[in-house]
């Protein structure tokens, strides 16, 4: 007997999440790239770059993002019991790093010794690296908890975080080689976070995935790739070869390069978050006749 | 150990969404809010098709999974295997609605009524302005579970101690009890019968068992 689907009735599908609307996307957006800012920060001050602006926009980032979500939670007053799981939960591990970002980042900008530096970078790190263990955690979602999506996420933080730095490095960074230092390294992270983007849409196909995750994505894949990392990845090249002027070039590819990250995590929330809908391995048996074969409504792939 | 588990024999429902009602009868939930549902499922290509009904809710697993990532442990796990949920220290942050597998989990921002602002009679005696802004989900009645500790009654066998959705079922399609009792209806059922549990190959360990054929 076919087991097609003829009928999807109530619900049986997978849907599209709508509890977290943009407010949480922001956090994943904004937060991402806020994190990463600050580990890149903390490297190019091993460089004897001044900083302070960087980590200040770090912190913004990462304190806009929390901000959106504090504005989504049904009980906001209560923002401070996400505290108390620390054991488990990658939201309370999020949430126990902010604080330690702010308040090195604020010893940091107030006295400038380098450990506090070097110590808000790690903990803006640890925050990117906790916002991707909050997706991948989420097993109602499986576009989130496919184990390709958490080193793209990481990936694409730390190619946003790289990027804003390139951005701002025409203004911080006098020396030529430091601007093209920045440029090298960007292009490096972006040619990951792409390997790494095509990889889990393979992943996912091959593991198969709800059809509206994988249209949701499909159609960002293009754009993405062509203009999130290819045309940031030839300024950047104009830029790390030490063209005249071409430390102007950061400035639009960095731009360019976190504002494709933010369309992936935008639809990665938002557009391709759909359930895991219902599946029966067995249809039961009814009367004389045998049990139906199983049915896996509204999924695409190989499953 | 006690583990308190539900049978639903998918041979028997015939999709009549009388657990549904039972369910919103009994824990007065707000419009659009069912803790308890019967999926309606057509398959097949004319003439070979065929129509199954399938309850579900919160499956109550095992592994948990609202509970691991819940960032304020108001998700708890119970001994005798309940998923609960503390209202008053719940954030409403969603992400254990993310976790679910199973859709079993809602959030209401604001007071609803059937009939629009303003309660029914009914409504603002049950209305629970607690359960507004947080998650919720079914309970497996747990009121009635922790009565039976206090009145020795056998949840599963004595009505009163039974959730609601299980009392109502008209076709018998419905079983409850402790599967870790090998007397009980319900382990009884299981070992003469074949049955999966929803998305096993996830690890959750639903507690909620679909009957599916005889032995």
């Amino acid at each position: 007997m076919k087991a097609k689907t003829l009928k999807a009735g109530d619900r049986i599908g997978p849907r599209q999440q709508h509890n977290w609307d943009w407010r949480a996307a922001s956090n994943f957006i904004a937060g991402g790239a806020g994190g990463g800012l600050l580990f890149f920060a903390a490297l190019a001050s091993l460089a004897g770059t001044d900083v302070r602006a960087l980590l200040l926009v770090g912190m913004a980032l990462i304190g806009a993002g929390l901000t959106c979500v504090w504005f989504e939670i049904g009980k906001p007053w209560r923002a401070l019991n996400v505290y108390r799981h620390l054991a488990t939960s990658w939201m309370t591990r999020e949430a126990a790093v902010a604080p330690l970002v702010f308040v090195c980042g604020a010893l940091a900008l107030l006295t400038g010794h380098s450990l506090f530096v070097l110590l808000t970078g790690m903990f803006g790190a640890a925050f990117v690296y906790a916002q991707a263990r909050i997706l991948s955690a989420d097993k109602g979602i499986p576009a989130w908890r496919h184990p390709r999506c958490r080193p793209m996420l990481v990936a694409t933080g730390f190619a946003e975080g790289a990027a804003l730095v390139a951005v701002a490095a025409p203004f911080v960074m006098t020396s030529a080689a430091g601007q093209i230092g920045v440029a090298a390294v960007t292009l490096g992270l972006l040619l990951i976070r792409v390997l790494l983007w095509r990889s889990y849409l393979a992943g996912l196909r091959a593991d198969g995935a709800p059809e509206g995750s994988l249209r949701a994505l499909a159609a960002v894949d293009g754009p993405f790739l062509k203009f999130g990392n290819l045309l940031p990845a030839a300024l950047l090249l104009v830029a790390a070869l030490g063209a005249p002027l071409a430390g102007l070039a950061l400035i639009p590819a960095g731009l360019i390069a976190v504002g494709g990250g933010w369309l992936v995590k935008y639809t990665l929330v938002r557009r391709a978050a759909f359930t895991q809908g219902f599946a029966l391995p067995h249809l039961p048996v009814r009367g004389r006749g045998p049990a139906g074969a199983a049915v896996k409504p509204g999924w695409g792939g190989a499953s | 150990m006690t583990r308190y588990v539900m049978a639903i024999d998918l041979r028997r429902c015939v999709g009549c969404q009388t657990c549904t009602a039972a369910c919103k009868n009994a824990n007065a939930t707000p419009p659009g809010v069912q803790w308890r549902r019967v999926l309606d499922l057509e398959t097949g290509e004319f003439p070979d098709v065929r129509r199954s009904f399938v309850p579900v809710a919160c499956m109550h697993c095992d592994e948990p999974p609202c509970e691991e990532v819940c960032p304020t442990t108001a998700t708890k796990k119970r001994a005798d295997g309940l998923v609960t949920i503390d209202y008053d220290t719940c954030i409403g942050c969603a992400n254990c609605v993310m976790a679910c597998p199973y859709e079993a989990r809602s959030i209401v921002h604001e007071a609803k009524f059937a009939y629009g602002d303003t309660p029914i009679a009914s409504e603002a005696v049950r209305f629970d302005p607690a359960r507004i802004g947080v998650s919720m989900k079914c309970t497996f009645c747990v009121d009635r579970i922790d009565e039976a500790a206090r009145t020795g009654q056998v949840p599963g066998r004595d009505p009163e101690v039974t959730p609601a959705c299980v009392n109502s079922c008209i076709s018998g399609a419905m079983s409850f009890g402790d599967i870790d009792d090998p007397n009980s209806n319900v382990s009884r059922l299981l070992a003469e019968t074949q049955s999966f549990r929803m998305h096993e190959e996830l690890g959750t360990g639903p507690g909620v068992y679909y009957i599916w054929d005889k032995g």
